[in-house]
């Protein structure tokens, strides 16, 4: 048995500690918003966050999480818990065409904005160019992160003032 | 021949070429029993096939198409509810059902007649409820960027306009007014005499029992409200938190997980394999010998696919084992050049006599592109979840068609059509990938043996090395030209000709042109991708035309432009991305721009790139984008979708190469078959024209021009001109490579 908090919830799996934690999230968890691309680290569409920091999920063995905090894109927000600024942006940018790896942009984008509120152009090619977009959303996603990051402000703003 | 049933008016005709269509009238009212079931709520009348419009007033769109991020759910839907007058916020859509009444008419059409004319004696039958036929085609394929010009445009602007009509005639009856006095906005019914008002819903149950007006009119595009306008899409929202359903997360209660391993030449077979070998590993289920690949089941995905790398299987020989990718265009080149010899060209298109022409030309210019085999890549691998119970072999996927893939499952696991129930999934793109059912048919053979549902999950490296690859070509290429610089004949030879069959010509005025082919057969399988033969012959005639302005001493872009005197649409759309990329601006050093301009699915697109050469290697860092689609319904969606079609163009042009080594496809993963990413991604500025002309297609015709537009860009960078893709093969640190050849 291995204990996984995801999204918050502490919860026992009985698998193979080898398991990569993707496979445990889609079909233990039931959680499928975290997708596979590649298996090999290289597309991204599995990113989750392990103790809020972006992981690949397909190549990350579950037992290298137990006992840690994995956040997945259910873990961000939804419409009725309220949106992330991040899902926000996305509405209003209209980044998604496929969507199949935006689960992974978002997770990225969420976990940059995390430690550098302001990220530049060449911020923003460091953090995401792992991610892969086979229907080339990048100006949007680009867009995305920066008007999520001024909403983010906004906010900060907002709540120091106040 | 037409024929009565209960519920519909059926017609049957024969088009060019003896296709049989079939033409289905549902009347108003007359639902198709079988369609209403699985369609109309409680509360809800079904209006007409393509309409549904609740009690609480919403109006249902209901779509004959797949959602790949194309946008063509939300695209439709607006066709559909601006003629209606609906209120957009109230407005939802409903993707068809895999169901033979919702057989793709338009399509059939589009694809059995190309651009011309419907017969006008199938229009009256449509009634103004547009009707489908063809369900003997099993058509209900989302693909040729045709969505929005033959759907839309046919069937739900009809419906929606057919629909108003019906509606404000019962609420005439019920008001007893004139129907003119009477006017639909925000799906309400207006009598502004009396200032009366009520929603659509009111009328309902009248409207149906009505009969459609025949040619309901449609409105001038000074007269939409919702067409034309930036509303935001359907599908988004699901797509930002996790919550849509892919066919990779169909869920189907104790279903267990598949891999699979297909023999890896394509044509050979499973020899033998050893499945004792693997039976102590956990959670394995079983072996499956399909014939042609081995699939292990276990209870989850991880274990099925860990214990097939483990598993022994050995493959029959064949001859092409030994074929490599120079071998292929060896093969290539030599039918070429019999063909030439034995007289064997197959013409594709003859104007004037170039041959003629060029034996007495004082200049020729030839040069010879290629390109490799392309695979799709969609971001989401192939996948399948089936399930054979009660006598139903149920499937849930994503496919750009529903009705062929149940009819081609059906066939191949001996099921009549109807036991096979599609349930489409979003799709984690199509670019025509979705199209083949392989995947389809092999998770229900291993759901045909199995007492649990299966989904079958193929690994990336399965879905690069078993897909339906873009032919490799070779294009060759002769021109004449007079004394200042003019082509006057234009030759091209190419391998291996698909669809569409105008992919290969210019828009040019060049009054001499023989363009013909040779088929060359080899062992790869062959299938759509994005934009299909334009993907490849927008490179070959957008690279030479170019190669021709600079044997002309010409500006590329004036070059152009002069030859597109006849050409008035194209030359809009030319001169816009010239004038919008500043054209004549000086560009910093290392950097060059080209252009190239290309018509496909019924849209001209232009486009200047902006690239830089540093240390050998090419970066595009602006695309200029001018696009006439006729009319852009929902012109975000185009921006959106030339974006799109720009990334993918510009993946396959840098880095796309599927190459054959040993009968097999070398590369298998994103680590070989390189893909654009966020730091290599240009800047993209769209420019859309309104021409008035017909409707074009959008997911597309973004991605012809780009190879070219980059090839140009690079040559105006450095000199070195691409003649073979990937520009990833060539050194652009090297010296020129432009000879051009002077042969007369
Ligand atoms: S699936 Fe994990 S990086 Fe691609
Ligand atoms: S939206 Fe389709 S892969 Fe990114």
């Amino acid at each position: 048995m291995i204990t996984l908090t995801i999204n918050g919830k502490s919860q026992e799996f009985d698998v193979d500690p080898a398991t990569p934690i993707l496979w445990v999230l889609r079909e233990q968890a039931g959680l499928t918003g975290t997708k596979y691309g590649c298996g090999i680290a290289m597309c991204g569409a599995c990113t989750v966050h392990l103790n809020g920091m972006p992981i690949r999920s397909c190549v990350t063995p579950v037992q290298a999480a137990a006992g840690q905090e994995i956040t997945t894109i259910e873990g961000i927000g939804n419409a009725a818990t309220g949106l992330h600024p991040v899902q926000q942006a996305w509405i209003a940018e209209q980044v998604p065409q496929c969507g199949y790896c935006q689960s992974g942009q978002i997770m990225a984008a969420v976990a940059l904005l995390h430690t550098n509120p302001a990220p530049t152009d060449a911020d923003i090619d460091t953090a995401m160019s792992g991610n892969i977009c086979r229907c080339g959303t990048y100006p949007r996603i680009r867009k995305g992160i920066k008007v999520a990051a001024a909403a983010m402000a906004a906010q900060r703003g907002g709540a120091n003032n106040g | 021949m037409g024929k009565w049933t209960r519920r519909a008016f059926i017609t049957t005709g024969v088009l060019a070429g003896g296709v049989l269509v079939i033409g289905v009238a549902i009347r108003p009212g007359n639902r198709s029993s079988r369609v209403a079931g699985l369609v109309a709520g409680e509360n809800e009348t079904l209006i007409n096939i393509w309409l549904k419009l609740g009690a609480d007033n919403r109006v249902t769109a209901i779509i004959p198409h797949a959602e790949m991020g194309q946008g063509v759910h939300t695209t439709l839907a607006m066709m559909l509810a601006d003629e209606l007058d609906a209120d957009w916020s109230q407005v939802s859509m409903l993707e068809a059902p895999a169901h033979p009444e919702y057989a793709n008419y338009a399509m059939a059409r589009a694809y059995t007649l190309g651009d011309r004319q419907f017969p006008a004696w199938l229009l009256p039958t449509v009634d103004g409820f547009f009707l489908q036929a063809t369900k003997m085609m099993s058509l209900q394929i989302t693909g040729g960027s045709t969505s929005t010009w033959t759907t839309g445009q046919h069937a739900m602007r009809i419906a929606g306009a057919a629909a108003k009509a019906v509606l404000l005639q019962a609420a005439a009856d019920s008001w007893g007014v004139a129907a003119d006095e009477l006017r639909a906005k925000d799906s309400h019914i207006h009598h502004d005499a009396s200032g009366r008002r009520a929603p659509f819903a009111e009328f309902a149950s009248h409207a149906a029992e009505l009969k459609a007006p025949v040619t309901p009119r449609l409105k001038n595009p000074d007269q939409f409200t919702i067409m034309g306008t930036d509303v935001r899409k359907f599908d988004i929202p699901a797509k930002v938190d996790g919550s849509a359903v892919f066919g990779m997360d169909a869920k189907v209660r104790g279903m267990k997980y598949a891999s699979v391993r297909a023999a890896p030449v394509f044509g050979t077979r499973v020899d033998s394999v050893d499945s004792e070998s693997i039976q102590g590993m956990p959670g394995i289920r079983k072996v499956v010998n399909l014939g042609d690949a081995v699939a292990v089941i276990a209870d989850s995905y991880w274990q099925a696919s860990r214990a097939l790398q483990q598993l022994p299987v050995q493959f029959t020989r064949s001859a092409d084992d030994n074929r490599d990718q120079a071998d292929i265009f060896r093969q290539f080149a030599s039918d070429l050049d019999a063909a030439t010899a034995n007289g064997k060209e197959q013409t594709d298109l003859r104007k004037g006599d170039a041959r003629a022409v060029l034996a007495n030309a004082g200049r020729i210019v030839d040069a010879e592109y290629r390109v490799p085999y392309l695979a799709h890549a969609t971001m989401e691998p192939m996948n399948c979840t089936a399930w054979v119970h009660d006598g139903l072999c149920e499937l849930w996927l994503g496919t750009q068609n529903p009705l062929g893939f149940a009819a081609e499952v059906a066939k191949a696991i001996d099921f009549d059509s109807d036991k096979v129930l599609v349930h489409n999934q979003y799709l984690g793109g199509g670019f025509g990938r979705r199209a083949f059912s392989d995947y389809a048919i092999q998770a229900a053979r291993l759901a045909l043996e199995s007492p649990y549902p299966v989904k079958l999950i193929w690994s990336r490296e399965e879905d690069m090395r078993h897909d339906h690859y873009r032919q490799a070509s070779i294009s060759r290429f002769r021109a004449a030209l007079d004394a200042e610089g003019k082509p006057t004949a234009w030759e091209n030879q190419f391998t291996e000709k698909h669809d569409p069959v105008e992919a290969p010509y210019i828009p040019y005025g060049i009054d001499n042109q023989y363009i013909h082919f040779t088929e060359s057969n080899t062992h790869v399988p062959w299938g759509f991708w994005r934009s299909v033969d334009h993907s490849l012959h927008a490179f070959f005639t957008e690279s030479f035309i170019d190669e021709l302005a600079v044997a002309a001493g010409k500006d590329p872009y004036l070059y152009r432009r002069d030859l597109l005197a006849e050409a008035g649409r194209f030359r809009d759309v030319l001169d816009l991305a010239a004038a919008k990329s500043d054209w004549e601006r000086p560009l910093p050093e290392n950097w060059g721009r080209g252009i190239a301009i290309h018509k496909s699915f019924g849209t001209i697109v232009a486009q200047v790139v902006e690239v830089e050469v540093l240390d050998g290697k090419a970066q595009a860092r602006r695309v200029i984008c001018a696009v006439d689609a006729g009319f852009a319904v929902h012109p975000d969606g185009i921006r959106a979708q030339m974006e799109s079609g720009i990334a993918y163009g510009l993946t396959a042009a840098l880095y796309g190469d599927i190459s054959i080594r040993q009968g097999a496809v070398v590369q298998g993963n994103f680590n070989d078959y390189q893909m654009l990413r966020m730091n290599e991604a240009p800047a993209i500025q769209t420019y859309i024209i309104n021409s008035g002309e017909s409707l074009g297609g959008a997911g597309e015709p973004g991605t012809p021009a780009i190879a070219p537009a980059l090839a140009n860009a690079i040559f105006d960078a450095t000199g070195y001109r691409i003649r073979e893709l990937p520009v990833k093969l060539h050194d652009l640190r090297s010296k020129s490579n432009l000879e051009t050849k002077d042969v007369a």
